[in-house]
């Protein structure tokens, strides 16, 4: 496949450009670093143990080196912690974090895709769909908060923030999932309606299956490769918005870790983690091209 | 539903959003009741009152002058990021679909570069690099922005290209540049509008989620995702902190939301 072939090349693309847009910024990190008034010669040697005194291209080497040999550190003097160990510490508690949202989306989305559609016009059709529509607009970082002031602080039904078990897990996949489940419950009522047109909707009625029958077993199942689609699609904005679901609920994740990276001007982190990012962001594109194919043979055979 | 496009009650709603929030940022210092800069460390945190109709932030900050000096913020950043992501995606978009062969190529393929970052993690990059600022802001956004339009673009020209009227412009002996302005981009008008109506909202929720991230505006700047952040802090203390610039976000996000569904419904006739 066509998207397939092009996976490397995006991966490089999007290397080169980190690489030679941390080289075109002005303003010097080892001055961030160490401040203004530091002696010239301390500024030289932290220069050279970075790496930073080589042109941008030697140093994606030398960061793509490290980072194969796993000997990539911190590019902070006082605290050179190994970067590695950090992003594998971080890595499954977003993706922990992020699959739960998927649960939390689909769980939400298809009964009231499926009731809304199988009552078209009806009052619980503009309901699910006003949900739905309003869903998209709340922003995570202002629905994080106000779930924590209703659940956490007020009812006291569930803990603000961290991740030691999983009730820690329930409001910051509420507070992910949210945007996806009212864009997915409008993809699944469409995706129904243009399923219950036909024909074999109307047989398998007209034979006498029950209502919930045909709704499931047949309509359903058939309006099921657009929710997949769209679920594929949707799984990279998911990503991003793991870093500020992460900050509202303090998930020890990758988000938390890349901003932490920011605040201390650690550019090897910070680059280690975009990379990282990446990587995940092009494996599920690629995994959803080919569970697409998978489920549709029209699609293989193009 | 009365009405369709925009004289539906959701496109009424989404113009009256817009043009609201557009009046609101213009008369900024005659509406709102305070300066945005002013302290009052006597009054922090406090709830909604006759002479805080909103309630105080940090530093006894006026919460609804906050909100209405945010407007502009949140304006002027999408209007910007749409203007300038619009402008390149219609000019290299135009040349792609346009030149085809080899310089094609190169710009759809730098494109798929571009997507295979999701957008907010190249944002939060940028701006994290270049340090928080308005221009960063827009720089950041728009560089990702531009790849939707570029795309639009391509397809509208590719398939106009082959139109007669454009056969017979080129006939007549047009050159490229005025085939591409007067014929091709013209016509591709109507999908791009309702793709920069769409981009308003878009961006606006990306200006706020940097500025929570404190990436986005510089910090005291008044903007809606900044305050969301500062009362985070203060949700024991002082919930309203938060609660009315996420209101405001959500309403403006819905409004052009709307106006853009019923722009694009105004422009396809086929549409139900």
């Amino acid at each position: 496949m066509r998207r397939l072939a092009g996976t490397p090349l995006a991966i490089a693309g999007s290397l080169l450009l980190v690489s030679l847009f941390l080289d075109l910024v002005p303003g010097d990190p080892v001055e961030l670093m160490l401040g203004e008034q530091a002696p010239s010669i301390d500024r030289q040697a932290l220069r050279h143990s970075v790496g930073l005194d080589r042109p941008w291209y030697a140093q994606l080497w030398l960061f793509l080196e490290q980072l194969a040999t796993g000997q990539l550190r911190s590019s902070l003097p006082p605290f050179q912690r190994k970067v590695l160990p950090q992003i594998w510490a971080a890595l499954p508690n977003t993706l922990l974090l992020t699959f739960a949202a998927i649960v939390v989306a689909v769980l939400i989305a298809v009964p009231l895709g499926v009731a809304a559609a199988s009552r078209k016009g009806s009052a619980v059709d503009h309901g699910a769909m006003a949900i739905a529509v309003a869903g998209v607009a709340l922003p995570r970082f202002w629905l994080g908060p106000m779930l924590i002031i209703l659940f956490a602080i007020k009812l006291d039904w569930l803990p603000v923030s961290g991740a030691e078990s999983a009730r820690h897990l329930v409001l910051p996949a509420i507070t992910l999932g949210t945007a996806l489940a009212a864009f997915l419950s409008r993809v699944t009522r469409a995706s129904m309606l243009d399923v219950l047109r036909e024909e074999y909707v109307t047989v398998s009625r007209a034979k006498g299956l029950s209502a919930w029958a045909v709704l499931w077993k047949h309509a359903f199942r058939n309006a099921l490769l657009p929710i997949i689609t769209v679920l594929g699609l949707e799984l990279g904005a998911l990503l991003g918005g793991a870093i500020v679901t992460e900050k509202v609920f303090a998930w020890p994740g990758m988000g938390t870790l890349l901003l932490s990276g920011i605040e201390k001007r650690d550019y090897n982190l910070v680059r280690a983690v975009v990379l990282v990012f990446t990587l995940c962001y092009v494996a599920i594109n690629t995994l959803t091209d080919l569970v697409y194919a998978a489920v549709d043979p029209r699609v293989r055979h193009r | 539903m009365s009405g369709r496009g925009l004289q539906s009650a959701r496109g009424r709603f989404g113009v009256a959003v817009a043009v609201a929030l557009f009046f609101v940022a213009a008369a900024a210092p005659l509406i709102a009741p305070g300066r945005p800069s002013a302290i009052d460390l006597n009054a922090e945190l406090q709830p909604p009152s006759a002479r805080h109709p909103l309630g105080t932030g940090e530093n006894g900050l006026d919460v609804l002058t906050h909100l209405v000096y945010g407007a502009r913020v949140s304006l002027w950043v999408s209007v910007f990021v749409v203007a300038l992501s619009g402008a390149v995606g219609v000019l290299l978009g135009g040349i792609a679909g346009y030149a085809g062969g080899i310089v094609d190529e190169a710009l759809m393929r730098s494109v798929d570069v571009l997507l295979a970052f999701p957008g907010i993690l190249l944002a939060i990059f940028i701006t994290a690099v270049l340090g928080p600022s308005l221009r960063n802001v827009v720089f950041a956004l728009a560089l990702t922005g531009w790849t939707g339009y570029a795309r639009l673009v391509r397809s509208q020209v590719l398939t106009l290209r082959e139109r007669d009227y454009v056969r017979a412009a080129q006939a007549l002996g047009a050159g490229h540049w005025r085939i591409l302005a007067r014929h091709l981009l013209p016509n591709a008008a109507g999908p791009l509008i309702v793709q920069a109506t769409f981009g308003i909202p878009a961006a606006m929720l990306a200006e706020a989620s940097l500025s929570f991230l404190g990436l986005g505006v510089p910090p005291g700047t008044p903007s809606w995702g900044a305050l969301v952040d500062q009362g985070t802090q203060y949700l024991l203390l002082a919930p309203h902190v938060a609660l009315f610039p996420g209101l405001a976000i959500a309403l403006a996000v819905l409004g052009f939301n709307f106006l853009g569904d019923a722009v694009r419904d105004a422009m396809d006739p086929k549409a139900s």
